[in-house]
């Protein structure tokens, strides 16, 4: 019986909503002086005697993970999936030992490296050879190991002829690929990959599922978070459901992919975050629209689908992108949209600004839909992501269903057709 | 051989992971190196912006502090007593400035990896030294040129040996520093600004544009608080053979050079568990 590498006993992790301090020191000093004087604190919220007579309140206190416990052993290749919220991303962070839990104990055994973002600390101004072993080292591999293998890096980037270029030169899909390849030659024990597929060209994303098969058969752990259920289901044989911070569901992974379809059933049609996440640019909320802009709370097949983004630029930079992504109730991706498409680009500019993206008429089929939105920088990785605009589209007079006996496909398209009579 | 380690919430103060930091030795080399190729690429002045700043600001302290306001140098050329004093502060300054935006500025990658953090603040020390060699060349240029002129300089050869203990307790306070900023800049945003603000100040607190032997024995004991006091003035004997320093006040502020690096890791190491939740 293998042995165990990772095991995780009763995780909670606790974040505290609002503000946890002043974040400036006169702030601070002022409540200070009028504590000091005696008189009520200037600065504390405005439920602050009923606060004050409570303690902390149950409110400002968000538990993102709850009693998690869970054994991984070694070669094990799982799933982790839910919807976004319930903890994926705050699981993996304690695992990589980005932030540590508020209780619980997690003992790992062997070397983690994780993908969470590949390209981590890549500096546009270092050649290809400098990055590898710059980003080689951040990972934890010693100058000795990135040597080893460096040639086997450079070829699985398809790089070669530009090593020793600067990688602000480099294409994007360049650098994703030597990014990718650095991290997947790092041969840890436990492999932590988070969402990386969402990058690259098809071709490119077939190669990184070979690899990281590899690494499963070579007798690593591998953690897998995705929302691309076929990629899930053929590589895990195991997966965790995360539902609002604890694990629901914990078993052979067509069993748990099975159930969690079955919970994302409801639409929904609105997202919207209710604390600025920071950052150089987030989303703010992403709704379907209706032609005067308003919220619409039905989806039909016919008829275009309307959908308004409000996004925050923070930082502006000519490397940001904004992609709105269509996808099938399974994850696959059926196309992906930027604005450049229409000729616009993002504005130059620090704001909050709102994109309407109009998706051509009677495109959908009466299958479940998902619409992803990220905002993501070259060179970078994703800035952030929504995953909550999920839907069931209502069938109305449409291409679908305008010939005897309907059709099938994930789309409907309207094509030009001709017939002409050849006797 | 696996290695296993236990992944706990954080508490405790003196969890330091000091071994960490030595299996992660390669890191800081090539951060250093990363600095060092980034400064060399971006910038049209690049390093010869290291000869230009003390140059300027000898120039400038020429011209206010020994013409205008007359402040004597013990009998030394001001020139070189003004860069005899700025070498090892900008050498100091630096370090504190660079590694107090540790955490702010390493947001992005710290969210993402871990790796021990204290391996960014003291590759910026290390990188440093780049700019204090190319200094410390400077300054000696212009000894060589007074030298020839006629001035009699009086080196200390025997101190001169201890020029990399200075140099070690210049980076142990400048990162001492540095990193208590940084670690209470996760909280207190605004105190980034204080930062270069408060370093000009503290210069003139150091006597940089003003001989040690001048300060009035009223004040003397605010200058035994200065543990950049006895640094500079030791660096300025060693060269120029002209300082002010007992070894009391040299035993004390390497006493408090140690107590601020040390309070300086502890706070740090403190702060690194859990600032990703907070910034």
């Amino acid at each position: 019986m293998p042995d165990i590498a990772i095991n995780a006993e009763h995780i909670a992790k606790e974040y505290r909503l609002g503000t946890i301090s002043h974040r400036r020191i006169s702030k601070d000093l002022q409540s200070w002086w009028a504590r000091f004087r005696g008189r009520d604190d200037p600065n504390s919220p405005l439920d602050s005697p009923l606060q004050r007579f409570n303690g902390s309140t149950e409110s400002d206190r968000f538990w993102a993970l709850q009693d998690v416990s869970f054994q991984a052993r070694e070669g094990e290749v799982m799933g982790i999936i839910g919807r976004n919220g319930a903890g994926k991303s705050t699981l993996l962070k304690i695992l990589s030992r980005v932030t540590s839990p508020t209780r619980g104990e997690i003992t790992v055994t062997g070397r983690i490296a994780s993908l969470l973002e590949v390209g981590t600390g890549f500096h546009p101004e270092l050649t290809g050879r400098e990055n590898v072993f710059l980003n080689g080292a951040i990972l934890g591999m010693s100058k000795e190991e990135v040597r080893r293998k460096f040639d086997e890096i450079v070829a699985f980037a398809e790089v070669e002829k530009f090593i020793d270029t600067p990688v602000k030169r480099y294409s994007s899909g360049m650098y994703v690929r030597l990014a990718f390849g650095v991290a997947a030659h790092l041969e840890p024990e436990i492999l932590i990959v988070d969402e990386v597929l969402a990058v690259g060209d098809a071709q490119f994303q077939k190669k990184c599922i070979g690899k990281m098969e590899d690494v499963g058969r070579e007798g690593r752990t591998v953690l897998f978070v995705s929302h691309n259920m076929p990629a899930i289901q053929k590589m895990c044989s195991r997966a965790l459901l995360l539902e609002g911070g604890r694990i629901s569901l914990d078993g052979e992974v067509q069993g748990v992919v099975n159930a969690y379809l079955a919970t994302g059933e409801g639409d929904s049609l609105s997202w919207e975050r209710s604390e600025s996440p920071g950052g150089e640019a987030f989303l703010q909320r992403i709704f379907v629209a209706a032609p005067d802009g308003s919220p619409r709370n039905i989806v039909e097949t016919g008829g275009t689908l309307r959908l308004s983004v409000t996004f925050v630029i923070v930082a502006p930079s000519p490397n940001l992108q904004l992609n709105v992504e269509l996808l099938d109730e399974t994850g696959n991706k059926i196309f992906c949209s930027a604005p450049q498409d229409a000729g616009v680009g993002l504005p130059q500019r620090p704001g909050s600004y709102c994109a309407v993206i109009t998706l051509p008429a009677e495109l959908l089929m009466p299958i479940s839909y998902c619409i992803r939105t990220v905002i993501w920088k070259r060179f970078v990785g994703i800035l952030d992501k929504s995953e909550a605009i999920r839907f069931l589209p209502h069938e109305t007079e449409s291409l679908a269903n305008n010939t005897p006996g309907g059709r099938t496909g994930l789309i409907a398209l309207s094509c030009h057709w001709q017939i002409e009579s050849l006797s | 051989m696996k290695q296993s380690y236990t992944i706990r919430p954080a508490t405790g103060w003196f969890d330091l992971h000091l071994a960490d930091l030595w299996r992660y030795r390669d890191l800081i080399l090539l951060f250093v190196r990363r600095d060092f190729v980034a400064l060399y690429k971006q910038t049209v002045l690049g390093p010869l912006w290291y000869v230009i700043q003390p140059l300027l600001t000898t120039l400038v302290f020429t011209i206010i502090f020994g013409r205008v306001a007359r402040i004597p140098t013990d009998g030394l050329p001001p020139t070189l007593f003004y860069l005899a004093g700025l070498t090892p502060w900008n050498y100091f300054a630096g370090c504190l400035t660079k590694t107090s935006g540790t955490f702010i500025s390493n947001a992005n990658i710290f969210g993402k990896v871990y790796f021990p953090r204290l391996a960014v603040p003291l590759s910026v020390v290390i990188s440093g030294l780049i700019g204090f060699a190319i200094q410390l060349a400077l300054f000696l240029c212009f000894m060589a040129f007074y030298a020839l002129k006629g001035t009699v300089i009086s080196v200390s050869p025997l101190l001169i040996l201890f020029l990399p203990l200075l140099v070690l307790q210049t980076a142990a306070l400048g990162l001492g520093f540095g990193i208590i900023v940084s670690s209470l800049t996760t909280r207190y945003r605004d105190l980034a600004f204080l930062v270069s603000f408060g370093v000009q100040l503290w210069m003139y607190a150091t006597p940089i544009v003003y001989p040690a032997s001048r300060i009035p024995p009223a004040w003397l004991w605010l200058s035994y608080l200065n543990p950049m006091t006895p640094v500079v003035e030791l660096f300025r004997y060693a060269f120029l053979g002209s300082g002010t320093v007992n070894p009391w006040q040299v035993a004390f502020s390497l006493a408090m050079t140690l107590l601020i690096l040390f309070s300086g890791i502890v706070l740090f190491s403190r702060v690194e568990k859990s600032f990703m939740d907070t910034v």
